[in-house]
């Protein structure tokens, strides 16, 4: 394939600790599958991959899951990354969260902690509630501020909760959240297979939107909003992961290494496995890695777009789940041959009666059972 | 313009192999920085004033004058959050 001649560092290292997970959130972007992937990387394994990362450039490291807190030796990983220079990322639910794991995150000099939420139906109406929830975030918060970390707030916001999301602010903001990220659900995995539950209409998230800026303005300065908003309601593909194989790093619980988090899905690609190969390789030459970096692979309508290098065709996950096809134009471009697919689900969610199925919790018996209906597209169908 | 910087809640300042350059790190996030930010960063460190950080960097650097420049740097810095200034100190 056409490959860019230089291929940069990547700045990012995610370590995708373990797929374990005490939650069973309904936009989870673990793979439908997880179940088949638990089997871990040991301490050892992940210590050469920090350093292997290091070594490429990489400065970031984020360790996320699944929930990384269930790995006995993140305090060990964290201290490593550390040590070698990168700005070390937590991202966590703070569910099990303690003082004293708190502390030997503070001691191995860990920088950062993103305190997400959990499956927002019922957490957010806690929150809201002022109820069990938000006595969690508030402990957790306290203890974070007490050891000199800013208290980071991240909320996935979709059809359940995007009407409270004022409310949602209000309760941050009285948490002491410094930064609030409002990240709309974006559909892949199980998002994708609860995409008709979650989705707000695109009026919802127009006031969503107009309240967020309200509150933008009223706190800024002790509160930094981030309202991230999908890309099926904003018409235009976007610059995933900033390009292929670009800035971007994940390694699974497995040891798989992807361009991202949910690149595995994609048929006839060949990921390699940090077991097996070094991190130099992986990058630099694996198929994987080198299959859709640049644009030399595109056809038409991304082939002859003039905004193809913006957008460099958009999410490759996104074209094979709603297209069928990984080579495909991104199916949010209006330009895309499959736009309707993306119309038809945003006038879906605006109908007043609108048919849904039950929400699917992401939980290891669902993943085996998904996995044996077998791997097509989910909504090609 | 008075006080003296201090890298701002959640910085990070240092020397990055890969980048040839001074870098600060934040959460998901990095600024490359330039040789003249790099050197006034590096001083940064929460003990030092604007005076004393421009005598350095002037001995530094056997030149005069840097305090407008300095302080433009240290202006914009502030405003994005990679510096906190705390007043009380002497210059």
């Amino acid at each position: 394939m056409n490959a860019p001649a230089k291929i940069g560092p990547p700045m990012w290292l995610l370590a995708e600790v373990t797929y374990r997970c005490p939650l069973h959130c309904v936009f989870c972007y673990n793979p439908v599958d997880f179940a088949k992937h638990e089997a871990e990387l040991s301490t050892e394994d992940w210590l050469r991959v920090l350093r292997e990362g290091r070594e490429l450039g990489a400065v970031q490291c984020g360790f996320s899951g699944g929930e990384p807190l269930l790995r006995d030796d993140l305090e060990i990983l964290i201290g490593e990354a550390r040590q070698l220079g990168y700005y070390t990322n937590l991202i966590t639910s703070g569910v099990g969260l303690t003082e004293a794991r708190l502390d030997a995150f503070k001691a191995a000099g860990l920088d950062h902690i993103q305190l997400s939420f959990q499956d927002s139906s019922k957490e957010i109406n806690d929150f809201l509630t002022h109820t069990r929830s938000f006595d969690l975030k508030q402990k957790v918060g306290d203890m974070l501020k007490a050891r000199g970390w800013p208290m980071v707030m991240n909320v996935v916001i979709h059809r359940l909760n995007i009407e409270h999301i004022g409310r949602i602010i209000e309760m941050a903001d009285a948490l002491g959240a410094e930064y609030l990220e409002l990240a709309n659900a974006q559909y892949y995995s199980w998002a994708l297979l609860n995409r008709d539950q979650l989705m707000p209409s695109r009026e919802q998230l127009r006031r969503a939107e107009a309240v967020t800026n309200e509150w933008k303005e009223k706190l800024a300065e002790r509160m930094r909003i981030l309202f991230v908003v999908p890309d099926y309601h904003e018409g235009k593909p976007k610059k995933c992961m900033n390009g292929w194989g670009n800035v971007f790093l994940t390694v699974t619980p497995d040891g798989t290494a992807l361009p991202c988090h949910t690149a595995r899905m994609l048929p006839g690609l060949s990921f390699p496995n940090v077991r097996d190969s070094s991190l130099r390789e992986i990058w630099h030459e694996s198929e994987g890695f080198n299959h859709y970096r640049g644009t030399g692979w595109m056809k038409k309508p991304c082939r002859d777009c003039d905004k193809k290098e913006e957008d460099l065709g958009g999410c490759r996950c996104q074209a094979y789940l709603l297209a069928g096809d990984a080579d495909a134009a991104d199916p949010v471009c209006p330009k895309s041959p499959h736009h309707e697919i993306v119309s038809s689900a945003l006038e879906n969610a605006s109908r007043p009666e609108r048919q849904t199925q039950a929400l699917i919790f992401r939980d290891p018996k669902e993943s085996r059972r998904l996995s044996q209906e077998g791997e097509t597209p989910v909504s090609a169908t | 313009m008075d006080g003296t910087p201090r890298l701002g809640h959640g910085f990070r300042f240092q020397w990055e192999p890969a980048q040839q350059c001074h870098v600060l790190l934040y959460p998901e996030g990095m600024i490359k920085l330039n040789q003249s930010g790099g050197e006034i960063l590096a001083r940064c460190d929460g003990q030092r004033d604007i005076a004393a950080i421009v005598a350095d960097l002037e001995a530094a650097f056997s030149t005069s004058g840097l305090r407008s420049d300095v302080e433009a740097f240290l202006a914009m810095a502030v405003e994005k959050r990679w510096l906190r200034l705390d007043s009380g100190a002497k210059t």
